[in-house]
């Protein structure tokens, strides 16, 4: 039977009058990825906001391996360290080599001594391919590298689930594939992880389990194939229509033949 | 021009002792602002509404008001209250309190433009905001903030020259001094202005030289 890693029921967000998300029912299981897509300003990055406590919510539960993470007196910080996310603008610390930019969690957060964490983090570099990078600044990498290395910044604090928001929106054309090729592995290798994204071809081949959300509520969810094919709903239809024409058939032709 | 070089020369021995005063007032005041000012921007920005009143209060009565009323309230009006200061500890305290509320301001703009996605992305792998201010914001905020910060050690050593209105034997009562022996204002000013322009040239050469130092590549202020 499928662990459930992540559960959240009947989440509501609005600030002031303008509802963000309303009643989102979601769960993520074990080794899974779910990518959640949506038309934008549709809640999907205020939900990963929410999730891992960066933006509070109104009402509804969260819970992360059984333990509800949005109840009132759970420390933020320590559930924090159980959730990687990476940003759709990487977010690194400027001031940081791309290994201390990972080594920083484990060693001020986990305090891990610093062989072990320095060690961590080449570890994690080298699992997104930037071993050779180690010692250069953010200003010295291109996007698809900082976005990489902001993958390895996450996961080494060992997260029970990854949160992706829209990590390859703020990157040219040809720096995509480097980081979708990191997170294909990823989820090879069972990590568990919740993405949203507008790469469809991503998502067709890679997901578990879709996500469509729009005006702050999930539409649909179903596995791919159900998703792409057989949409039960007309709006879920005609977003895939428009995104598809919008990024070629490309995406589609990739999806059926992975490489 | 060689009359003014040889009264430079024998003018210089009693200008030095003034300069050293001089400087000691700038460094106290410099490190007094430094340990006022670093913590009142970090209230300001990241305070709740107590602490950031309290900072916002701090600095806008000290960058209100004239240095040397505060420097005649401390120094004439505090021992009425029974709290009497000798000369340089008087000057040393408002030179400092001054300078900490100018500071403050340099560090808030520094702080403020390292930008909030550094706060979330810290606080993203389980920081906490004491922890994130330390590791992350402040390193970088005290290398944006050196260019601006470095006006305040040299508009601070001149500032100090009011210091000359409570009778401290900084560099500027000095000249007056010299200026009253010699019957030679214009020489003894001159030769002051000098002492000052090279300090003021030593100093700013010292912080290009950190500035440099510190440099991390990609970050840094664009103009």
């Amino acid at each position: 039977m499928e662990n459930t890693i992540l559960r959240i029921e009947n989440l509501s967000k609005s600030y002031g009058s303008s509802t963000i998300l309303k009643d989102v029912n979601l769960t993520v299981n074990e080794g899974d990825t779910v990518v959640i897509i949506g038309p934008s300003g549709t809640g999907k990055s205020t939900l990963l906001r929410c999730i891992n406590l960066l933006t509070k919510t109104n009402s509804g539960r969260i819970f992360l391996d059984d333990k509800e993470i949005n109840a009132h007196g759970v420390d933020e910080n320590d559930v924090r360290k159980h959730i990687g996310m990476v940003f759709q603008d990487f977010l690194l610390f400027n001031h940081l080599t791309a290994l201390e930019n990972v080594m920083i969690g484990p060693s001020k957060v986990l305090k891990m001594d610093q062989v072990a964490a320095r060690e961590k983090a080449f570890f994690e570099l080298e699992r997104v391919g930037l071993k050779d990078k180690a010692h250069l600044y953010p200003g010295q990498l291109s996007g698809g590298q900082k976005q990489r290395v902001g993958i390895a910044r996450a996961l080494a604090m060992d997260p029970r689930v990854m949160l992706f928001d829209e990590p390859t929106s703020a990157l040219d054309p040809e720096l995509i594939g480097e980081v979708l090729e990191v997170m294909r592995k990823l989820a090879l290798e069972g990590m568990t992880m919740l993405v949203v994204t507008h790469e469809m071809g991503f998502a067709r081949e890679v997901a578990d389990k879709i996500v469509f959300m729009e005006h702050g509520v999930v539409a649909e969810e179903g596995a791919p194939d159900d998703l792409f094919f057989h949409p039960k709903h007309e709006r879920t239809r005609e977003f895939l229509w428009k995104i598809t024409e919008l990024y070629g058939k490309h995406d589609q032709e990739k999806g059926e033949n992975p490489e | 021009m060689n009359e003014f070089i040889d009264f430079f020369r024998t003018a210089l021995p009693d200008f030095y002792q003034g300069a050293i005063i001089t400087l000691k007032l700038t460094g106290v005041g410099l490190g007094l602002g430094f340990l006022l000012g670093l913590p009142a921007a970090v209230m300001r920005v990241y305070g709740g509404k107590y602490l950031r009143w309290l900072a916002v209060g701090y600095i806008e009565l000290f960058r209100g008001t004239p240095v040397l009323v505060q420097l005649f309230l401390v120094y004439f009006g505090l021992p009425d209250l029974g709290v009497t200061l000798s000369r340089m500890t008087a000057a040393y305290i408002v030179l400092g309190l001054n300078s900490g509320a100018y500071q403050a301001e340099y560090f808030r703009g520094a702080i403020q433009a390292v930008g909030s996605g550094q706060m979330m992305a810290a606080r993203a792998i389980g920081m906490s905001r004491i922890e994130a201010i330390r590791h992350i914001i402040l390193p970088q905020a005290l290398r944006l903030v050196i260019p601006a910060w470095s006006n305040e050690p040299t508009s601070l050593l001149k500032a100090s020259a009011i210091a000359f209105l409570i009778a401290v034997p900084d560099l500027m009562t000095k000249a007056k001094t010299v200026a009253a022996h010699t019957y030679n204002p214009i020489g003894t000013y001159l030769s002051v202005a000098v002492v000052y322009l090279v300090i003021v040239f030593v100093i700013n050469g010292v912080f290009s030289f950190i500035e440099k130092k510190a440099r991390i590549p990609g970050l840094e202020l664009e103009f």
